[in-house]
């Protein structure tokens, strides 16, 4: 099936992707198609697997401070910065409407 | 006025009265609520039910984050207690800290969850300033605890001072990161963002849509507050943010189906908790008899208006892409059956260990209150609530012969009410528990009547320093205990007046 144009606007404003133009489109069919080969295996009875570490244990750290203290190289990596605070825009910039974007997706 | 019975059903009454608030800023909707045509199937009065669930983050009380070294340090320096994993630094890794983990077990078995042995950690995305990551991490699909319980009581009558137990199922607790601070410029369109408190850990306790009002939620936060605070997992000071409550709320005819909830968070302490939850209970109410519709929508309390407003920044659903945490193997609890042999204790978190060091939760301590001094349970309810007080009233009674039942009395009538008034703390008191004692033995002794008593404890709140005997002896209020001296003043008093006397 295809990536409806519903899906993609909701792709882009989760992830903050552009899907500029009908290639970026295309390679995103494609990665979903090669992904889908996946249903092709039974797993009927198996437990999912997400991650390898399943069978590891969970080293417990004992409650120390050992880490901190570090303000000036942390804010050397801000482009701007106040009184040692980072500075962030005002609140999240909201994505314009679909209508309102220069995207590919405008004319499907 | 709407009328509220416990049962939780409200009733609207049709006559719009002084009470009810009134929506922020407006006028309040008038004329159609007065004798106007009633909604259709319906006439005269039409019961609401009002359903509440909270969702409530409890700081973990620890020396360093969840998942980092840093220290967890209220008001820090900007920036000064954030580690490189707390900055969301590439090369980073969560490592978790074993204490968070105790804190959130003791939490769950006073809470009477069953404990998932093996729980899961995840991501949470979403993208904000103040969640360097991009993602938090949480425990969605199996938590650390599951199905619990929480009793509450309620005084259901000022007057008749019967207290009613209620309990709220709790759904689960988990673990999770708490995210930075935002603060927000206006005048410089821009917000200053502080990493110090991003990556403490939370414990997240979600309570099933069990009450009905405002008063039932503020009872249920209060006794949760106290359990954290007799377990030391949480000092729980909303203030500080270290308890911190988001409410949902719907309305629903009885019958049927629930309606549409709404999400009211920036509730700053357990008052405006109950204001929050009654005005937000009002609001849908009058929404709905005005044919309107609630939308599903997250609100903030202004607690300078008294009532709820739409929150900004929350522009539709959220789709939270959860996904396993791939850098966090599953956490393996133990107890005595399971401990596999030839363990580092260090690298194992035994429930049994934690159960059987809990303390005394509030509840068992009043019962034991209640039945050690004979005093009433809705005594220990206040002796428990008043931070200190319980320790006074029992140093008290350590150093006086009066009986416990009698003390409380000058415990919670004269010392209480006059800390409330001055907004003073037990701590802060100018009468100690030992001059109070003092104090209460001449009463015992009868060297001195009650309301001698009461003008002597007068005295004792100027604090300037003086003992009860001392006050007794300069303004003279020693019981007069030589029977003819008394039998001479009857006398006067009786010759003085013949004419009312009559013999």
């Amino acid at each position: 099936q295809k990536v409806t144009v519903d899906v993609l606007d909701h792709l882009e404003r989760l992830a903050l992707v552009d899907f500029r133009d009908s290639e970026g489109v295309e390679r995103l069919q494609k990665a979903i198609q090669f992904a889908d080969q996946l249903h092709e295996v039974n797993t009927d009875g198996v437990e999912p697997m997400d991650s390898v570490l399943e069978d590891r244990c969970l080293y417990l750290r004992e409650d120390d401070v050992t880490e901190g203290n570090c303000t000036k190289e942390l804010l050397k990596n801000a482009r701007e910065k106040v009184e040692e605070y980072f500075v962030a825009p005002p609140g999240n910039i909201p994505l314009p409407k679909l209508e309102e974007r220069e995207t590919y997706l405008q004319s499907s | 006025a709407a009328v509220r019975g416990c049962s939780g059903v409200w009733r609207r009454a049709w006559q719009r009265g002084a009470g009810g608030p009134a929506p922020c800023g407006r006028r309040a909707v008038a004329g159609s609520a007065r004798g106007a045509a009633v909604p259709a199937g319906k006439s005269g009065l039409a019961p609401w039910v009002p359903v509440v669930g909270l969702e409530i983050h409890a700081q973990i009380s620890s020396n360093s984050k969840l998942f980092s070294g840093s220290q967890v340090q209220f008001a820090a320096p900007p920036n000064s207690v954030v580690s490189f994993f707390d900055a969301s630094l590439p090369g980073t890794l969560p490592v978790i800290n074993r204490r968070c983990v105790e804190a959130a077990v003791m939490t769950a078995l006073a809470l009477n969850c069953s404990i998932n042995k093996r729980s899961l950690f995840d991501r949470k995305h979403y993208f904000y300033a103040d969640l360097p990551a991009g993602y938090q991490i949480t425990q969605q699909r199996v938590p650390i605890a599951v199905n619990g319980t929480l009793s509450y009581s309620l005084c259901t009558d000022n007057k008749m001072s019967q207290m009613v137990t209620k309990t709220v199922r709790i759904k689960q607790i988990q673990l999770e990161q708490d995210s930075g601070k935002s603060l927000h410029d206006d005048t410089r369109s821009q917000t200053l963002v502080d990493l110090n408190r991003a990556g403490v850990g939370l414990m997240e306790v979600v309570m099933e849509p069990d009450m009905c009002c405002g008063e039932e939620a503020a009872a249920a936060v209060r006794e949760l507050q106290l359990i954290l605070q007799t377990l030391g997992s949480s000092h729980a000071v909303m203030a500080e943010g270290q308890l911190r409550v988001d409410a949902n709320v719907s309305v629903h005819h009885p019958g049927e189906p629930y309606g549409v909830r709404t999400e009211v968070k920036n509730i700053n302490s357990i008052r405006f908790l109950a204001k929050a939850v009654d005005y937000e209970i009002q609001r849908q109410i009058e929404v709905l008899e005005n044919g309107g519709t609630i939308l599903n929508e997250t609100r903030a309390f202004d607690s300078r208006l008294g009532c709820t407003v739409p929150m900004r920044d929350k522009e539709g659903k959220q789709d939270y892409r959860f996904m396993p945490e791939p850098n966090l193997p599953p956490l393996i609890l133990y107890d005595a059956k399971s401990l596999p042999a030839n363990t580092n204790h260090q690298q194992v978190v035994n429930i049994d260990w934690i159960h059987e060091r809990l303390p005394d939760l509030p509840s068992v301590k009043r019962a034991k209150l209640v039945e050690q001094y004979e005093i009433l349970p809705e005594h220990s309810f206040t002796l428990l609530n008043e931070d200190g007080l319980t320790e006074f009233f029992e140093n008290v009674v350590k150093h006086t012969h009066m009986k416990p039942k009698k003390v409380i009395g000058w415990i919670l009538n004269d010392l209480l009410s006059y800390l409330n008034q001055h907004s003073l703390t037990v701590k802060e008191s100018p009468v100690s528990s030992s001059i109070l004692a003092d104090l209460l033995n001449l009463l015992e002794k009868k060297e001195i009547s009650s309301t001698a008593a009461k003008q002597v404890l007068v005295e004792l709140w100027k604090g300037e320093g003086k003992t009860p005997l001392e006050i007794v002896e300069e303004k003279k209020l020693e019981l007069i205990q030589d029977q003819e001296a008394l039998e001479q003043i009857c006398q006067a008093v009786i010759d003085g007046q013949e004419n009312a006397v009559i013999m």
